[in-house]
């Protein structure tokens, strides 16, 4: 299982013993960096299947944004200095 | 104004930036000795792994340094003039300078060996070098490599990755062991193992020997020759420091500044991989190669080139890297030895990329608590009651609150049963600890903000 995966689950558990019906509907995330492991290296923008600049966001320390982020995790796989992370927002 | 900065790697560049965004006129122009805008040094590795395109490693498009309006001049700076206040490049252009800060960064040190001009050996160290060690890569076959730190561990494992049969000589028995214990030395070695290196303890070059100007073979101290067409060197970095030979800046291993970035000449300043900076806590004048500090050490230096006075706070030395699919996370003083420091340190001439001369001091009266589960582990340094340092390897969910932990200097005195034992309770107890630090400064931000 996956990073992604383990973490769904974990929210759809947490969700379900809440009694929340549509997860999907319930939780959102997005992508945040710690900037003071980023080495600007270019890996996660390399990866991100929409081109989203991410190395930007991480060099400024802001959170991915973008609407058009699909949330696939691609950049948080590959970051060879674990400086991306999974935040994950209630609505 | 006329700020000039030597260097457009991490420290010129964030020294750039900042200077920028607290003076919106002033004229700023980086001397750049590679022909490309600023890039990110420690990407060469996923270069040379084949992991992104060398374009990529571009951390700044040259659209960047026209909207901030800083002129990028490419070239070599030959001679400084400190009375006069300008430079020479090597094409002789001369230009002069109201605020300088020299950002020259650190240089592989080039193999001390006889052969060590043939062509194949190789270093990963600049762009070009990496572009041209990757093309030799795909025609290689079979490769030596020699040197203790990172840069020699990603050159294996890069050059494993261009399925060149390597070679990876260590001088000892255990590997990097002025950072790494017997078991985590051990872990990293069946990783690199299972990558198809092959590790040769007890061995040190003597040699590089080539036919017809190119590299065939290495020989050994101890005779044995092992057949090869590159030979990766990965010893060490030192700190460039040419332009500033014949003038009166003072110069240790590296060019020595105060907590302000500033060298003993008026408007000379000086950060990243060519500072050593001065630390009041230990008052000794510290060597980094992280990147990091660079930036860190940068900025520093563009607030105070500004007319702040802004000191240089220097954070624990803190590096997260990823060597043969294990992630290594290093931060403050690690030595793993007491009994060896004095031997270890003689060991360690030239730090490598990616470390800092911290790690490797380690007094005495330090004890450590060792924690392993399966190939995860944790190792805390201590000295009495308070945590001085941690190396983690594979799970990094204790990699932030440790850094924490260690940063804000706050008595674990109370868990210090729990960090023995390790395991489970250990990883309580410090997340407990962090989140527990991590309000209080949070308090503390918030109680300033409303003042």
């Amino acid at each position: 299982m996956n990073l992604f995966q383990q973490l769904f689950q974990a929210s759809a558990e947490e969700n379900n013993s809440q009694g929340d019906h549509d997860i999907q509907l319930e939780l959102v995330g997005r992508v945040v960096p710690d900037s003071r492991r980023c080495v600007q290296c270019g890996v996660c923008s390399f990866n991100c299947p929409i081109g989203i600049p991410v190395r930007e966001y991480a060099r400024q320390g802001l959170p991915v944004q973008m609407a058009d982020c699909i949330t696939c995790g691609q950049c948080i796989q590959v970051c060879p200095r674990g400086t991306l992370r999974w935040e994950v927002q209630r609505r | 104004m006329r700020y000039l900065i030597i260097g457009n790697g991490a420290a010129g560049v964030s020294a750039a930036e900042t200077i920028r965004a607290n003076d919106p006129t002033g004229e700023i122009i980086i001397i750049g000795a590679e022909p490309y805008p600023m890039y990110s040094r420690p990407g060469l590795a996923y270069v040379l792994m084949n992991e992104v395109p060398w374009k990529q490693v571009m951390a700044r498009r040259p659209e960047w340094y026209q909207r901030l309006q800083l002129s990028l001049v490419h070239g070599r700076v030959t001679h400084l003039d400190t009375a006069g206040k300008r430079v020479k490049l090597k094409n002789g252009r001369l230009i002069s300078y109201d605020q300088l800060l020299i950002a020259t960064g650190a240089r592989a040190v080039p193999a001390p060996y006889p052969g060590a001009d043939l062509k194949g050996v190789v270093y990963l160290d600049t762009l070009d070098g990496t572009r041209e060690l990757r093309s030799q890569a795909k025609r290689g076959r079979k490769a030596v490599v020699i040197g203790g730190g990172i840069t020699a561990l990603e050159l294996s494992e890069g050059l494993a990755a261009n399925h060149v049969r390597t070679h990876y000589l260590l001088r000892r028995d255990r590997l990097w062991s002025a950072v790494f214990n017997d078991d985590e030395g051990q872990l990293l070695e069946e990783k690199i193992r299972s990558h198809g290196v092959k590790i040769h303890y007890h061995s040190e070059l003597s040699e590089i020997l080539g036919k017809r100007g190119k590299v065939n073979a290495v020989r050994l101290t101890n005779g044995e020759i092992i057949r090869c067409d590159l030979v990766g060197i990965g010893i060490g970095v030192r700190a460039q420091l040419e332009m500033v030979q014949n003038t009166p800046i003072k110069v240790d291993r590296a060019i020595l500044v105060d907590q302000f970035m500033r060298t003993n000449i008026p408007h000379i300043y000086a950060a990243g991989d060519c500072a050593q900076v001065y630390d009041p806590w230990s008052e000794t004048y510290n060597l980094d190669v992280l990147w990091p500090s660079a930036v860190a050490e940068g900025q520093a230096a563009g607030l105070n080139m500004t007319g702040h006075e802004h000191p240089y706070t220097k954070g624990i030395p803190f590096n997260a890297c990823l060597l043969f699919g294990m992630h290594i996370t290093a931060m403050g003083q690690i030595n793993p030895r007491s009994d060896e420091a004095d031997g270890e340190l003689n060991v360690v001439q030239h730090l490598s990329r990616g470390s800092s001369e911290l790690w490797y001091t380690y007094p005495r009266q330090y004890s450590s608590a060792w924690s392993k589960d399966g190939v995860n582990t944790v190792r805390l340094v201590l000295d009495g009651d308070f945590l001085v340092g941690a190396l983690v390897i594979g799970d990094q969910a204790l990699a932030d609150p440790l850094r924490t932990v260690i940063q804000s200097r706050v008595n674990v005195s109370e868990i210090l049963p729990q960090l023995k034992q390790g395991g489970s309770p250990m990883k309580a107890a410090l997340e407990k600890l962090w989140i527990g630090i991590e309000a209080a400064e949070a308090g503390d931000n918030h109680s300033f903000g409303g003042s």
